[in-house]
């Protein structure tokens, strides 16, 4: 089965914190792409990189021609989101009424929470908040699954892997798997394999 | 990827990043000589070619700085041999004499100059438009629009400096440096450069006498940007208005056109020869409108030279807009698809129909808590401000700390208890601080810290302490070695022991440095706190200048070397709210390991975060977080 672009470009943002691996397992999707001989373009921003700040990726794929790196206000077709904050903090900037979220739902506690000085609100809430704004929501618990399956590392292929089961995104698992296969070997390799399968079978 | 610019496939099509497609473009070009010094968005592509130096047979070095590298490239090129010299756009200004002398002098070698600006400022202090300095030298520059254009130019720079004897610069931006696109690759030639003889009589000397030739040569560069394929006009013959735009402004032009159904009435001229600019070319387009909107990044540049030629043709009519008073597009911030639609909107008259999207009133919104950086878990910094703040605190009068770039910068905001009273440039925390300290002649009594981090101490610190040295100033240099270039990806310096080509060398030890120039030289563990705090309360004491190492690894090179040692607490004897403690571990301590479980009440550790540093267990009053297992540091 081989699926179709429906919409061009189709922007994807993939976000998370620094140190989650968002842009390594976005490099991978758009890799995959090319691949495919679609038109991908990768924008990334992580201002400082340290872990702790905030990392989104950008992601425009189209069958006719090249698109500039980043997605305009308000036109992601797809979140992919590691983290709850940051997912509500992205689909404010950059969600419609036709977006389709998938969010991990475990916090990373900013500074400001670790502190006391400002509060982590409820993952409920946070919730209901993306389901206004968006089509769609569904929350994947990526990090526990990964932890269960025996390393928290892999929770972006994780993810990647749910992003392949949607209908709207034209790659298979195959596809992100044989990239997979060109970039890693052994243990790491079996690993991210495994939470890839994982990921793609939490896809309703 | 290593793999992707050195693969054999003319021809064949990858994603690569902008850094990337720059690094492959200096190997089509038959480079044997590369330098640097790190920098975001710039550093991987001299991380990149180090890694690659012995496969394709060329020297690569993270220099000392920017103007070392700069200068070693030119030596290379002295003897025939293409160099590329790499830096972020505040290295630029570092450069700025041995980039005008470079200049004057003319090279023999290609040598190319890639400066990576950082427009908003995303991992930067400050933004800065490179271009000036291109102007102001008289050196062509080219600023390539996506991926595949980076490649190319830095390719075709070679040949150009070459023709022109001139070294040529190349400005991207960090959406070309950290975006991605499909890149067709080309040929890698297998003839490697020799060097030339270098004659009795040749000479590469940059003095006035060879101020007209600079001019012959910029005015050469521009008669070939008149016939340059890096330059395009698309739409059509007699538009209502035109974009002229560069870089990254070309496809959010282009996207921007598309997005208001505006292509019958908006052409698109793009600019890839930013400097000199192609007059007769751009007049020749100017000719068939009366409304340009210029589109760029960082400052008018391309637009207040385009003024310049509209001045110079009285037959132009144009309205011309763009960053220059702020009227259509803002002074200040990166371009977006965002900006550039809107000022179109405001330029033709449109409106844009964008998807339906929910608003959700202030009120009802969640309120999020704002993700501030901080140091990453087990990070020496941590402790090092804390036992600074802590010393400081307990010293009579208040201490004035003056930081410096790095990883350590962040200790002027929360994540350092905002300790910085002072932040300017690299190198610039110790030389302020020896002005500060010579204030004591006139009754200025505070104590003075500066701060630098290690590859900072030898990129510009070193003439600052002999400064410091020579005049006695009345102050305290720490110097926070985590034997790393951490904030720019762990690139080596010369206190490692390790060259960018991966050799080993005999690493240069800053504490013989500073004994050298005659400092008396402290080195203390931040991870051991209570007596490093002593040393430090002690050492402020002193009169006169005084130099603190305080050495441990960075923690994110530290956890890649080392069995992680398990970190938990002992539910059992942490008192929780109880304790009077104040929820030290993750109120104050503020690592993002030291978590706190609402439900038991407790503090608790995150395992996914924690690396198991261990340094919350000597500071936990209740004894209560335990270690266990893992290796210690060298």
């Amino acid at each position: 089965m081989s699926k179709k672009l429906i919409k061009d470009p189709l922007n994807i943002i993939i976000s998370g914190v620094g140190g989650q691996g968002n842009i390594l397992a976005t490099e991978l999707l758009a890799s995959a792409l090319v691949e495919k001989g679609y038109f991908a373009t990768v924008g990334e921003t992580y201002g400082a990189s340290q872990r702790g700040g905030s990392v989104m990726s950008h992601v425009r794929i189209s069958a006719a021609t090249e698109y500039g790196v980043l997605i305009p206000l308000q036109q992601a077709d797809i979140i992919v989101s590691f983290e709850p904050t940051d997912t509500l903090r992205v689909a404010r900037d950059y969600a419609n009424k036709s977006t389709l979220i998938i969010t991990d739902s475990r916090p990373n506690y900013p500074l400001g929470v670790l502190i006391g000085e400002a509060q982590y609100p409820p993952v409920e809430a946070i919730e209901a908040e993306l389901k206004k704004l968006s089509g769609q929501v569904q929350i994947i618990e990526a990090t526990n699954l990964a932890l269960k399956a025996g390393n928290s590392q892999a929770t972006n292929i994780l993810l990647m892997g749910a992003l392949t089961a949607l209908p709207s995104v034209p790659i298979d698992i195959d596809d992100y798997e044989r990239i997979l296969e060109q970039r890693f070997s052994g243990q790491v390799l079996e690993m991210n394999r495994k939470v890839l399968k994982i990921g793609y079978e939490q896809v309703k | 990827m290593e793999w992707m610019i050195t693969a054999n496939e003319p021809g064949k099509t990858y994603l690569m990043q902008g850094n990337e497609a720059i690094s492959r473009g200096a190997l089509e070009a038959g480079i044997r000589f590369a330098a640097a010094y790190p920098g975001s968005p710039s550093s991987e592509i001299l991380t990149m070619l180090g890694h690659v130096a012995d496969e394709m047979e060329i020297y690569a070095e993270w220099s000392t700085n920017e103007t070392c590298a700069l200068e070693a490239c030119l030596g290379a090129s002295f003897a025939g041999i293409r160099s590329l010299c790499v830096m972020k756009q505040n290295g630029l200004l570092v450069v700025g004499d041995a980039l005008h002398s470079a200049s004057l002098s003319g090279v023999k070698g290609g040598l190319v100059l890639v400066v990576a600006d950082d427009p908003s400022a995303h991992s930067s202090t400050n933004e800065f438009d490179s271009r000036h300095q291109s102007r102001s030298a008289a050196v062509p520059m080219l600023e390539p629009a996506n991926m595949q254009e980076a490649k190319e130019m830095v390719r075709w720079g070679f040949e150009l400096s070459e023709q022109l004897q001139q070294l040529v610069m190349v400005r991207t931006v960090t959406r070309i440096n950290h975006g991605r696109s499909s890149v067709t690759l080309g040929e890698i030639p297998q003839h490697k450069q020799v060097p030339a003889v270098i004659g009795e009589w040749d000479r590469l000397v940059a003095i006035n006498w060879f101020k007209d030739a600079q001019i012959a040569k910029i005015e050469q560069a521009r008669t070939i940007f008149e016939e340059s394929p890096f330059n395009w006009y698309n739409g059509p013959g007699n538009p209502d208005m035109m974009i002229i735009t560069c870089g990254t402004g070309w496809l959010y032009g282009v996207e921007a056109v598309k997005a208001l159904g505006v292509k019958d009435s908006v052409g698109i001229l793009k600019i890839g020869t930013t400097w000199p600019l192609p007059e007769e070319f751009i007049v020749k387009h100017l000719v068939r409108t009366k409304k340009v909107l210029v589109v760029e990044e960082v400052d008018p540049f391309l637009e207040q030279n385009i003024a310049n030629i509209i001045a110079y043709h009285s037959e132009l009519n144009i309205e011309l807009t763009g960053r220059h008073g702020q009227k259509i597009i803002p002074r200040n911030g990166e371009l977006t698809p965002d900006v550039v639609r809107n000022a179109l909107v405001n330029m033709t008259g449109t409106t844009f129909q964008g998807p339906e999207v929910t608003h959700i009133p202030f009120e009802e919104a969640v309120p999020l808590p704002p993700r501030e950086l901080t140091f990453c878990a087990g990070c020496p910094h941590r402790a090092s401000f804390f036992l600074l703040k802590q010393s400081l605190r307990i010293h009579e009068g208040r201490g004035v700390v003056m930081g410096d770039i790095g990883c350590y910068t962040m200790g002027g905001q929360r994540a350092g208890h905002f300790l910085f009273n002072f932040l300017s440039c690299m190198g610039a925390g110790i030389s302020a601080a020896e002005g500060l300290g010579q204030l004591t002649r006139f009754g200025f009594d505070q104590p003075v810290v500066a701060l630098a981090g290690d590859s900072t101490f030898f990129h510009t610190c070193m003439p600052a302490l002999v400064n410091a040295k020579f005049h006695n100033s009345n102050m305290l240099f720490v110097i926070l070695d985590n034997s790393a270039t951490a904030m720019t990806g762990f690139q080596p310096h010369p206190g490692i022991g390790l060259t960018a080509m991966g050799k080993t060398a005999e690493p240069i030890s800053i504490q013989k440095v500073v004994e050298a120039i005659g400092c008396p030289v402290t080195v203390a563990d931040p991870f051991d706190i209570a007596s490093t705090t002593e040393i430090v309360y002690r050492l402020l004491k002193q009169p006169g200048l005084k130099v603190l190492i305080l050495k441990q690894e960075c923690a994110t090179l530290a956890v890649r070397k080392r069995k992680k040692a398990k970190v938990w607490v002992d539910y059992d004897l942490c008192r929780g709210d109880e304790c009077g403690c104040g929820r030290f571990c993750s109120r104050v301590w503020g690592c993002p390991g030291n978590i706190w479980d609402y439900e038991a009440g407790k503090a608790k550790i995150d395992e996914v975060v924690c690396v198991g540093c261990g340094v919350c267990v000597s500071l936990c009053p209740a004894g209560a977080i335990k270690i266990e297992g893992g290796e210690a540091g060298e």
